[in-house]
């Protein structure tokens, strides 16, 4: 039993806790300000390696690990949650279906340029009338000829616009129910393809979130991810991968948060002395930097299992469950511990609290956690 | 061209604190970095090799864990690393260092040798002026930005009074200032390879030094005295014509017993 970072995650973590600090961090209140996307940390990313860290280096990526992903999407959004996601949504979402279901000439044509960022990747799974209940899909694919043809509008899609890669689901065989959904590669430059509307948001603002529309959108034959009627399967299979994606993200939210409660607490003075040094402090602290460890170990623990090659859907939604629920609590502990200037747009925290929210919500809400978990529970 | 650069793991002063009984540093649970001028250095090999196609070999002396500032640099880009480590090394002044480290050199085949302008742990910029000496060739210092015209480097170098622009042909030695350029962040890539790749590990018996000039024996420096330097006071302003300040100045320096 070994609970320490090999050599290769230490060395990682320094340089990409380095490049949250001095390129991320500055950044972070503007975007969220402007709720603009930030391209300018997505070109130095992608000149890192960044958007392929779990990929094998035959794909072109840097032949990493899911514990390094992992690290990555968490030290990013301990200073800024919409860049982690975007990191979250393009490689767990889009490169790792492509990747584990893919044929050998989609891995040849997609994987190289997700990998090396030339490619933003998204996933299209939630409709208007489908989010819990996935299986409801409306979106429809009909075979004509050498093409699908895509029918139909997904919604709060993370990347949207800007990414040119989308793995998406739809309806082959309503008959079927969920053995009729399959999943495709649907390229932005598509006739018939669109973005629509962008959602405005409480928090990760700088995240794009908007609408995909197909209007008779005609894709290749080719495209089909996976086998016919496999998308289901698929889409679950992506979201354990993903809850480790988002958990990390709220385990970096909920660290970051700690950290600006620490220097704060440790600085302003009441009644002539530190916060820090009230007994109330103390122990409100000591039991949210207890709930931070036990999620980061929740979270690396479903990383190692996944590389490893060991079941870890239910470990995903407990490190998901856990750390979202902790990222929502802290942050919120660590506006009341700013007071006043915690509501103040001067401090990060009330940007860490408007983030931390959605990480209960997306990829599987914290409900959907706990179906997970006690569905292995009591299988 | 085979580029030779010379790093040194240091603690991060940023973060280090003094014991004020002692005097000297106290370096429990400070994080060890690779030295800002030497990252300068290893950035402008790095850019070389990038524009004109180099070897870069990085070396450090130091114990063994400083094996962690020579995978730093091979995950940068560099393409070979060598850690000298050795007992006999230990207690170095620059003396010693820049001997044990011109030693080492000396068995490769380089065109241009690289070097921090100094250690923030030591701050002396000694080791690098040293090593040139040593090697008996040209050695520039304070670089702040490096080129190459397929014969010379051509190089611009900090003074007090702005700039002097110089050309060199190799082999040379140059120091360098961590502000003449930023360095690369690791890549990811990098990172991964670090680790796959050897770093040859060589004792004293690896270089043809004299033992006498290395480690201890062959440090003449003696710290004599370390302390902290106290806070000055803020100073007592007079708005005074001319002649009744130099009546102040007198007197005050009389009631401290200067004059």
């Amino acid at each position: 039993m070994n609970f320490d970072l090999n050599k290769t995650q230490a060395l990682f973590r320094q340089m990409i806790r380095e490049f949250a600090e001095k390129e991320v961090k500055p950044l972070a209140a503007e975007i969220d300000e402007q709720e603009r996307f930030p391209m300018e940390t997505v070109k130095k990313m992608a000149e890192l390696g960044i958007f392929g860290i779990p990929l094998p280096v035959e794909y072109g990526g840097a032949g990493g690990d899911n514990v390094m992903y992992s690290i990555a999407v968490e030290e990013l959004s301990r200073v800024c949650a919409t860049t982690g996601v975007v990191v979250s949504a393009h490689t767990s979402l889009c490169l790792a279906p492509i990747f584990e279901h893919g044929t050998e000439e989609q891995k040849k044509k997609y994987l190289p340029k997700l990998a090396s960022g030339e490619w933003l990747g998204a996933f299209g799974l939630t409709e208007p009338n489908a989010g819990t209940d996935a299986s409801a899909q409306q979106t429809t694919a009909v075979l004509e000829g050498d093409e699908w043809v895509l029918n139909g509008n997904k919604i709060f899609i993370t990347n949207a616009g800007y990414a040119h890669v989308y793995v998406v689901f739809a309806m082959t065989d309503k008959s079927k129910g969920t053995k009729g959904i399959s999943a495709f590669i649907v390229e932005a430059d598509t006739p018939g393809f669109s973005v629509g509307k962008k959602e405005l948001k409480l928090g990760i603002r700088g995240s794009a979130t908007a609408e995909l529309i197909f209007d008779n959108c005609r894709i290749p034959k080719d495209n089909l991810l996976g086998k016919l009627g496999g998308g289901f399967g698929i889409a679950m299979k992506t979201l354990d991968g993903g809850r480790v994606g988002i958990a990390s993200q709220a385990l970096g939210i909920a660290q970051g948060a700690m950290d600006e409660t620490v220097r704060y607490t440790k600085e302003r003075k009441q009644f002539g002395r530190s916060l820090s040094a009230f007994q109330n402090t103390q122990f409100q602290m000591a039991d949210l930097e207890t709930k931070v460890q036990a999620s980061r170990l929740l979270v690396r623990s479903a990383a190692f299992k996944k590389d490893a090659g060991q079941p870890y859907s239910a470990d995903a939604a407990m490190a998901k469950l856990f750390a979202a629920e902790t990222a929502m609590e802290v942050t919120t502990k660590a506006v009341q511990f700013h007071g006043g200037y915690g509501y103040t747009r001067e401090y990060p925290v009330e940007r860490m609290m408007r983030d931390a929210k959605i990480t209960e919500i997306y990829e599987g809400t914290s409900e959907v956690q706990r179906m997970v978990i006690a569905g292995k529970l009591f299988k | 061209m085979k580029i030779v650069v010379c790093i040194k793991q240091v603690p991060d002063t940023t973060e280090i604190k003094i014991n004020p009984v002692t005097g000297t540093l106290i370096r429990d649970g400070v994080p060890s970095i690779m030295n800002p001028d030497d990252k300068g250095g290893l950035e402008m090999a790095l850019r070389l090799k990038d524009a004109y196609g180099a070897e870069v070999t990085v070396i450090t002396m130091g114990p063994p864990q400083a094996d962690l500032v020579l995978r730093e640099a091979l995950a940068m880009g560099a393409d070979k690393a060598i850690l000298l480590t050795d007992r006999k090394f230990a207690g170095a002044d620059t003396l010693a260092t820049s001997n044990a480290l011109a030693g080492a050199i000396r068995t490769l085949k380089w065109d241009l040798i690289v070097a921090g302008r100094q250690a923030i742990d030591g701050d002396t910029a000694q080791v690098g002026p040293q090593i040139a000496e040593h090697l008996d060739i040209p050695q520039i210092s304070y670089v702040a930005d490096l080129q190459w015209d397929g014969q010379r480097f051509l190089v611009k170098k900090e003074t007090e009074e702005g700039y002097q622009r110089l050309a060199v042909a190799g082999p040379c030695l140059m120091t360098v200032l961590a502000s003449g350029c930023k360095a690369r962040y690791m890549s990811v890539r990098g990172i991964v390879d670090a680790y796959n790749k050897p770093v040859e590990i060589w004792g004293a018996d690896h270089i043809e030094v004299d033992e006498e000039k290395l480690g201890l024996k062959g440090s003449p420096t003696r710290v004599a005295k370390a302390f902290t330097k106290g806070l000055k006071q803020a100073g007592e302003v007079f708005e005074v014509d001319a002649e009744e300040a130099v009546g102040i100045i007198i007197s005050k320096l009389k009631e401290k017993f200067i004059i």
